[in-house]
């Protein structure tokens, strides 16, 4: 058991969650008080000692999964140091028993069913809520369709994709829906319709996730925990790059930038309100005297007020950088009070003012919708060109950069080889207080191919690296 | 110390005689920490019932419940201990005479002329007692210091006086509406439990605890539709406590049956922000039809 812990601890740390020693010790000690056999409170005990953070759980779950639940004889496929053919005659046994359970908890010959009538099945189990039911059918599709061979070095999505692929779940949905307008007879209200939905999707949403599951556990019964875990290691949403997310990590990237902005705001406000104490304010102390005689009893002190920079954000909206573009927005503007005043352009090879979008819009979704919808930002052909950009800004807003000005260029300077006219961003500098450039390409990349960032860089005072949303909220609290 | 709770199921019980329904993780982790002797750390969106769950449990537990609300500000003569000044004048003035020096100071720096604030209190107490300490994410990170001897040691440290230990190890609750993050410091001595929206079917269950006019099929539907409201990019999703506050106000209004049209005009109820009640009524009525 300690050793099994021991490992667990070491996986929880490679994905990227502090446990300290303490804790450690702490989850020891928990588990004694709680009965081995119930899974669920081992989960909790574990989870509550060694998970500070709420956004870390995810991470605890699917590492939890890989090292306790899956962990059966029933899973058992290959056993280390085996031959191919030990291994041949294992798989066929695990199936014929995969097959055994899904007649046990199906209640019916599922191997022989044919497709359609296992999907009648799957529709049944769905519209009742039968848990036993799609549990035996996400077993079940699994091993029909995602073909999974023993020591084949392939990612789970890959089985996932192609269970996915052959049950067609959409149609599923469409089907149940027509299914309960029948059994109601006639038509349901918009309301109705609309809650049916959502209790379906939700449905097919747990049916999904039994199949991962199911694949999971079988890929960690044929490549043990410690392999598994490693493939299963995901960023946590504070380190997943905005480059390279996918369509999940952007929804759960969207999820925590609202969240990251409160802190983030709570934090600055906090900052300049407790600003140290400054040299004495001679003429308040002196004003103050008079109530105590001319004694100046009670020295006052200037608090530096920090100033609020005024911001100029100008970022690049081409395909390959526009989730970092639109992250930034975000953040820039869910934080504006910090701000004196924001202003925001965005470019591809034509440059357009924005900030008119997020001008009383209280949604910022929205606004960045009308962004990528209405700005009118393609020159020639749409394919990014920064010296173009650069030159409208210089021409049409270059006069309103002033001193207070801060000015932010968001963007991977991939310029297509068109002119860099780096000339603009050194008079912007000149003008203006600060100009930062925030990159979303990883260090490395700079300056190979078409990347000119370096051309941009030395007239700025700082190019950042800024690939996740923890890097961007650290150049955020340092700019504000 | 003799332990509070038989098991977790125990625990899960009372705190439903006592009309909280926890879930697993949240009955489990109360169970920890009366065996562990470690404060918990609550966590989660507002109107969850993180306050909720601690006032439960001193119920539960027939406990006296000493709540300590955390604001900016906060400081140790607010949450420890405080010298009660004036009576420590009176003393020194009513017998000027009589007293050498070092009696008075013996005299003045005595338990008579402490003012206990409430986390000296729970530590002193005889009887038993749960304390809360209420959005503890409020005070300053330099504050939080504050609360490390009392969370781990389960003492004060009063110069003047020595050391005051425990005299029972009280059940701690720290809630947090995680608008900052908490220190490690503070982290690492606690038991972290993380309270979210509940599932479709606790959050039902909570209705017709909560409201016990309500039907079961009106629990049901409201249940449904305060589900598909928080899939809605929202800018507050509404809270448990807004969920029973709207099947509240279906129940006096004699509602037997939602409908689009009913569930609109209560949205105010349930949404805090005119764009959100805008969205959702949109998303509501028409979305659906398509």
């Amino acid at each position: 058991m300690i050793d099994l812990l021991a490992g667990f601890v070491v996986e929880l740390r490679n994905a990227g969650i502090p446990v300290s020693l303490t804790e450690n010790l702490d989850a020891m000690e928990a588990i004694q008080h709680i009965p081995i056999e119930d899974r669920d409170a081992f989960k909790y005990a574990l989870g509550a000692t060694m998970v500070k953070n709420n956004s870390h759980w995810r991470a605890f779950e699917t590492v939890f999964e890989v090292y306790f639940s899956l962990r059966g004889p029933e899973y058992k496929l290959v056993d280390g140091d085996e031959s191919e053919l030990d291994q041949m005659w294992r798989e066929m046994q695990e199936q014929q028993q995969g097959q055994g359970e899904g007649k046990g908890a199906g209640g019916g010959g599922m191997e022989a069913l044919t497709p359609e009538e296992m999907m009648n099945l799957l529709m049944k189990a769905l519209m009742k809520g039968d848990q036993g039911m799609m549990r035996a059918l996400a077993k079940q599709s699994v091993q029909r369709f995602a073909g999974m061979e023993p020591g084949r070095p392939v990612g789970g999505t890959y089985y996932l994709y192609r269970t996915l692929r052959n049950l067609d779940l959409e149609g599923m949905l469409d089907k149940l829906m027509e299914a309960s307008r029948q059994e109601v007879g006639g038509e349901l209200t918009p309301l109705e319709e609309r809650l049916e939905k959502d209790e379906y999707d939700s449905r097919i949403d747990q049916f999904k996730k039994e199949i991962e599951a199911e694949i999971r556990r079988r890929l960690v019964a044929d490549r043990g925990a410690e392999a598994m875990a490693k493939t299963l290691r995901k960023p946590l949403p504070e380190d997943v790059e905005f480059m390279h997310a996918s369509r999940d990590e952007m929804q759960n990237l969207k999820k925590s930038l609202y969240p990251l902005t409160r802190k983030l705001a709570a934090r600055l406000a906090r900052k300049r309100r407790h600003g140290r104490k400054g040299p004495l304010d001679f003429r308040n102390t002196v004003r103050h005297s008079l109530s105590y005689g001319g004694v100046p009893a009670d020295p006052k002190f200037k608090y530096p007020r920090p100033a609020k920079p005024e911001l100029m954000v100008i970022a690049d909206i081409s395909g390959s950088v526009a989730a970092f573009a639109r992250f930034t927005l975000m953040l820039v503007y869910a934080i504006q009070g910090q701000f004196s005043k924001v202003r925001s352009f965005v470019f591809i090879d034509g440059l357009d003012e924005v900030t008119e979008y997020f001008k009383g819009v209280e949604d910022i979704s929205e606004a960045i919708h009308r962004v990528n919808t209405e700005a009118d930002v393609v020159w020639v052909d749409g394919h990014s060109d920064y010296g173009h950009a650069f030159e409208v800004f210089w021409d049409k807003y270059g006069k309103d950069v002033g001193p207070k000005t801060t000015v932010l260029l968001l963007g991977d300077a991939r310029n297509n080889y068109h002119a860099s006219q780096a000339w603009v961003v050194k008079n912007i500098r000149q003008k203006a207080r600060h100009v930062y450039w925030l990159n979303p390409e990883p260090r490395s990349y700079w300056n190979t191919g078409d990347s000119i960032v370096g051309d941009y860089g030395t007239h700025t005072d700082g190019v950042y690296e800024c690939r996740n949303l923890r890097q961007l909220e650290a150049f955020v609290e340092k700019l504000a | 110390m003799g332990t509070r709770f038989e098991s977790v199921q125990s625990v899960r019980e009372g705190l439903r005689a006592e009309n909280y329904l926890a879930d697993e993780g949240i009955a489990g982790v109360v169970f920890l920490a009366d065996r562990l002797g470690k404060p918990v750390l609550v966590e989660g969106p507002a109107g969850t019932g993180k306050t909720q769950l601690a006032k439960s449990v001193a119920e539960m537990l027939g406990a006296r419940l000493i709540r300590l609300q955390c604001y900016e500000g906060l400081d140790e003569s607010k949450a420890l201990y405080e010298w009660n000044y004036k009576k420590q004048l009176l003393r020194i003035q009513a017998d000027k005479s009589s007293d050498s020096w070092s009696d008075v100071h013996d005299d003045i720096f005595s338990d008579e002329f402490l003012l206990t604030r409430p986390l000296l209190e729970a530590i002193t107490a005889e009887d038993p007692v749960v304390l809360l300490i209420d959005e503890v994410d409020r005070v300053e990170v330099e504050t939080e210091a504050l609360l490390l001897e009392i969370l781990s040691e389960y003492q004060v440290s009063i110069p003047e006086l020595g050391t005051i230990t425990a005299k029972q190890i009280p059940l701690v609750f720290l809630t947090s509406n995680n608008t900052r993050e908490l220190s490690e410091a503070l982290k690492r001595r606690c038991l972290f439990l993380h309270v979210d929206y509940p599932e479709l079917e606790r959050e039902k269950q909570i209705v017709m605890t909560r409201v016990p006019d309500v039907t079961e099929n009106m629990a049901d539907q409201i249940a449904r539709i305060v589900r598909s409201l928080r899939q809605l990019d929202l800018k507050k999703a509404p809270s448990v406590s807004e969920t029973i506050d709207w099947a509240r106000t279906l129940v006096l209004l004699g509602v037997q049956n939602i409908d689009a049209q009913q569930a609109k005009e209560t949205l105010h109820v349930l949404l805090k922000y005119q764009t959100d009640i805008a969205k959702a009524a949109k998303e509501l009525s028409v979305e659906a039809s398509k």
